[in-house]
């Protein structure tokens, strides 16, 4: 554990009206690391997402990313400092192929930056990332207009435009609901090879078993609380996390 | 002389509210931003003053079948147009400013500009008030706004199509599976906003005359007093229209009157500048939809 | 037996796609044409009509010129109510320029274009920051409301205006600068639509968390296009003054608002093309029924209700895909 620290929250908070979205959490990830981050639906887990990826601003508590304090920063400006996330609801541009929607976020400042100002073909790199995550290059499934997609190609979709932007921490957010078995089993492979690729990874997932197989370190969310945090197996005996799932799964 | 322009701030702040109330309820409630709304307030003009004049009905009836119209005449604009074209921005703005357009438009070609077209006051007498003059029509302005507002506050908290709009404005997936039926409740919002401008137009017609040029006007000070105040909340359009209104009469006094739309503008490119959601605004940049 | 309409592309639609269109003189007509025909009947016409004709074409480029940048707003998001804004701006400043100054036009036109781009931009900045319909709003009323403040104020020339100004050299001058601006801005624009560059302003429309999600800043680069089409509509603007030898409140008038518009929806809303394309058939057709007086702009009110409610991609979309595609019926398998 002598890993740097990547990314550090430090007693956060986030009161939507009257209700604590997030209430005094802290939180570290190392680099490196995958840090799974499980909770019954509203524990909190989609907010704190929210507040490290700058779209909701934190009531208190401040974040620090590299040492850097990135509380108040703005959204675009945070991807631009290498933190990449997927949302929960994919929103593709219906009527482009998919490839051209890797286009924006290959023309983002981070990457252009990257290479150095000449790009070359951001097609050709578009659909390479593409590749990368599952679309078979010879079916041509890149080319087809994104709304005519099945779900699972479009969460795809929505991982390469994250992994495009060459974050050094990746956040997925539910990236596996609502995809078959088989689908989680062939995104699966990606994600190991990201991190062999050294990123440093954050997964929220309801999906347990996939999760526990690949994450290093699992943090529990309740009612905007951690209530437990440990390797996979430990953190499911604890008392407190029964409690929370009783009745709801696993 | 105080005293005068404090009185005469007031009648004109709550002139401004009444003007911008309806506008305002409306985009509260169903986010649709009826351009059209200048154009309702004058057509019910121009129809209460046909009733009155050319069938002589007594004023109060034509007054009231004229606000009943005007909600119609909402209710179908929403129904035959915009339910078309619901949830795009582009379409709902323009098939709104088209339709307005084109009903003060033909009003101007029909040549209905003149002091004879007006309509008569409630009663013709007037108070002395701190030492100035005051007509009833302008105290019936005052407390016919304040009677608006209460009454929007107790309809909004306490009746079940008031809930259900405040639900609609809340959050209207949330409202759907609570079985609400928004398209409903949509066409009842610009329907009462048309209803608030007819309204309005009875009210505040009489102190001046009946002109399409007029239609843009309420258009404007209802936009201006909507874009300060923050679009959707009733209490930012109370206190903006106080802001305006006071801004406006005092400069008029003691600066001149040339310069009240000046103030206008400045304290619209103020708000844009520091807040640009307006005082009391709710539109955040991205928050909300995430 | 139900039936239904099927569209197939042309078979010169499929070959002009690769490389074939460069090996027939066919092809490369097919594809060169609808852009060649129209730039050539604007360079040439001006030398056969006269006075008046010449006229209409400044006003049609004029106003295709406003359209234009109508259109690139809206592709970006961003719906103006208010084009009078940029060309009245545009329009005063040369105005003063060359009023108080007197700055020759080849230099306040220039001039004007940038300054009144930069103003437009500078007043509408703080609205890009919240979406929705806010931009219509203000757009539409600060027009209005400079127009009470001149009145009122009696700056400028007040009620009167500005008269007097330097006239261009000569009536063709006039029309070959103003179509040779208004051509150059249609290609480039639609050149620059299709780059990637356009690609993220019309993410921005559609999905704006996107774009902001890819490291982008949406400020910016709405700025951006907001600084693009106030340009042009200032240019318009800067343009008129010196044709008119005159600038005054008409220049804030809601005509230069609602016609720009009308032609943009008309033409279809979709495309710069096609808000060229609804300036060339809304202009010459206003100047017709110049007889029926006010009457015109009740018809720009309802083409814009009948063409978005019922023909929301225009005609030139329909034009399009008459061009490309042909249709026939077939019937349905049950």
């Amino acid at each position: 554990m002598s890993l740097p620290t990547t990314l550090q929250v430090e007693n956060i908070c986030k009161i939507f009206g009257r209700v604590a979205a997030v209430d005094h959490l802290s939180c570290e990830v190392r680099r490196g690391e995958l840090l799974g981050i499980i909770g019954p639906n509203g524990s909190g887990k989609t907010t704190l997402v929210n507040l490290i990826s700058g779209y909701v601003k934190p009531t208190s508590g401040r974040i620090l990313y590299n040492g850097q304090d990135i509380t108040r920063i703005a959204p675009h400006k945070i991807v631009c400092m290498g933190i990449s996330r997927t949302f929960q609801m994919v929103r593709p541009f219906y009527q482009l192929p998919a490839y051209k929607n890797m286009i924006i976020p290959l023309y983002s400042p981070r990457i252009r930056q990257l290479a150095g100002g000449k790009y070359g073909d951001r097609n050709a790199v578009a659909l390479d990332l593409l590749e990368e995550v599952g679309f078979e290059r010879d079916a041509h499934v890149a080319y087809k207009p994104a709304g005519t997609l099945p779900q699972g190609y479009l969460k795809r979709l929505e991982l390469a435009k994250a992994i495009a932007l060459s974050p050094d921490l990746l956040i997925l957010d539910e990236l596996f609901s609502g995809l078959s078995l088989a689908e989680v089993a062939s995104i699966v492979p990606v994600i190991e090879k990201l991190r062999l690729a050294g990123k440093t990874i954050i997964m929220i997932e309801h999906r347990l078993k996939e999760l526990f197989r690949i994450a290093d370190r699992i943090m529990v969310l309740n009612y905007g609380q951690k209530i437990a945090e440990g390797a996979s197996a430990e953190v499911m005996e604890s008392e407190e996390v029964k409690k929370a799932y009783l009745g709801s799964e696993e | 002389m105080f005293a005068g322009t404090l009185i005469f701030a007031l009648i004109n702040s709550f002139i401004l509210i009444l003007l911008a109330i309806g506008f305002n309820l409306t985009f509260g409630i169903s986010g649709v931003a009826n351009f059209a709304y200048g154009a309702l307030y004058i057509m019910s003009a121009y129809m209460s003053w046909t009733l009155l004049n050319l069938l002589h009905l007594p004023f109060w009836a034509s007054a009231a079948i004229s606000i009943v119209f005007t909600m119609i005449a909402g209710a179908v604009m929403y129904r035959f147009v915009l339910l078309r074209v619901r949830g795009q921005a582009l379409s709902e703005v323009i098939a709104t400013f088209g339709i307005g357009l084109s009903i003060l438009e033909l009003f101007r070609y029909m040549g209905l500009v003149g002091f004879e077209y007006t309509l008569p006051v409630f009663w013709n007498e007037s108070f002395m008030i701190a030492g100035v003059y005051v007509d009833i029509q302008r105290i019936a302005v005052v407390v016919i706004g304040l009677m608006l507002v209460v009454g929007l506050w107790l309809f909004t908290h306490f009746t079940s199509t008031g809930l259900a709009f405040r639900g609609i404005a809340q959050d209207e997936r949330t409202a759907l599976t609570f079985g609400i039926d928004s398209d409903r409740m949509a066409t009842l919002s610009v329907s009462f906003g048309a209803g608030l401008a007819a309204i309005a137009a009875t009210i505040i017609i009489p102190l001046g005359s009946i002109a399409p040029n007029e239609g843009y006007d309420v258009l404007i000070k209802a936009l201006a007093i909507c874009i300060i105040g923050g679009l959707g909340s009733t209490g930012g359009v109370i206190v903006a229209g106080f802001i305006i209104g006071f801004a406006e009469r005092f400069t008029d006094t003691y600066i001149g009157s040339h310069w009240t739309m000046i103030v206008s503008l400045a304290a619209i490119l103020l708000v844009l500048a520091i807040k640009p959601s307006g005082l009391f605004g709710h539109q955040k940049e991205l928050e909300e939809r995430i | 037996m139900k039936k239904r309409r099927e569209r197939i592309d042309r078979g010169i639609k499929a070959r002009s796609e690769d490389v074939y269109a460069l090996s027939s003189w066919r092809e490369m007509l097919y594809l060169a044409g609808p852009r060649l025909l129209p730039a050539a009947a604007f360079l040439l016409l001006p030398l056969f009509l006269g006075v008046y004709w010449q006229k209409v074409m400044i006003s049609v480029a004029v106003f295709a010129l406003l359209a234009i940048s109508w259109n690139m707003l809206a592709q970006t998001g961003m719906i103006s109510l208010g084009q009078a804004l940029f060309f009245g701006m545009g329009a005063y400043v040369s105005g003063i320029l060359n009023f108080y100054l007197g700055i020759p036009p080849w230099l306040t036109i220039p001039a004007a274009t940038v300054l009144g781009g930069t103003l437009c931009t500078l007043i509408l900045m703080p609205v890009l920051r919240l979406r929705g319909i806010y931009f219509s709003m203000v757009t539409l009323i600060i027009p209005l409301m400079l127009v009470r403040i001149i009145e009122a104020t009696k700056i400028f020339g007040g009620t009167e205006g500005l008269s007097g100004m330097t006239p261009l050299p000569s009536g063709l001058t006039e029309v070959y600068l103003v179509t040779g601006v208004f051509l150059g801005v249609l290609f480039g624009l639609r050149r620059l639509m299709e780059t990637d560059y356009g690609l993220v302003l019309k993410g921005i429309r559609d999905n704006d968390r996107s774009v902001t999600n890819a490291g982008i800043d949406i400020f910016w680069f709405k700025t951006q296009a907001l600084f693009i089409a106030s340009t042009i509509g200032a240019f318009a603007g800067a343009f008129m003054t010196h044709v008119y030898m005159f600038v005054g409140m008409p220049v804030f008038a809601l005509d230069y608002s609602i016609l720009p518009i009308a032609a943009a929806v008309v033409g279809g809303s979709g495309t710069l093309a096609g808000a060229a394309l609804g300036a060339v058939m809304l202009v010459p057709l206003s100047e017709a029924l110049r007889g029926i007086g006010g009457l015109r702009i009740v018809m720009y009110g309802l083409f814009l209700v009948v063409f978005i409610v019922a023909i929301p991609e225009g005609l030139f979309d329909y034009i399009q895909r008459k061009y490309h595609q042909m249709e026939r019926w077939v019937e349905i398998d049950q």
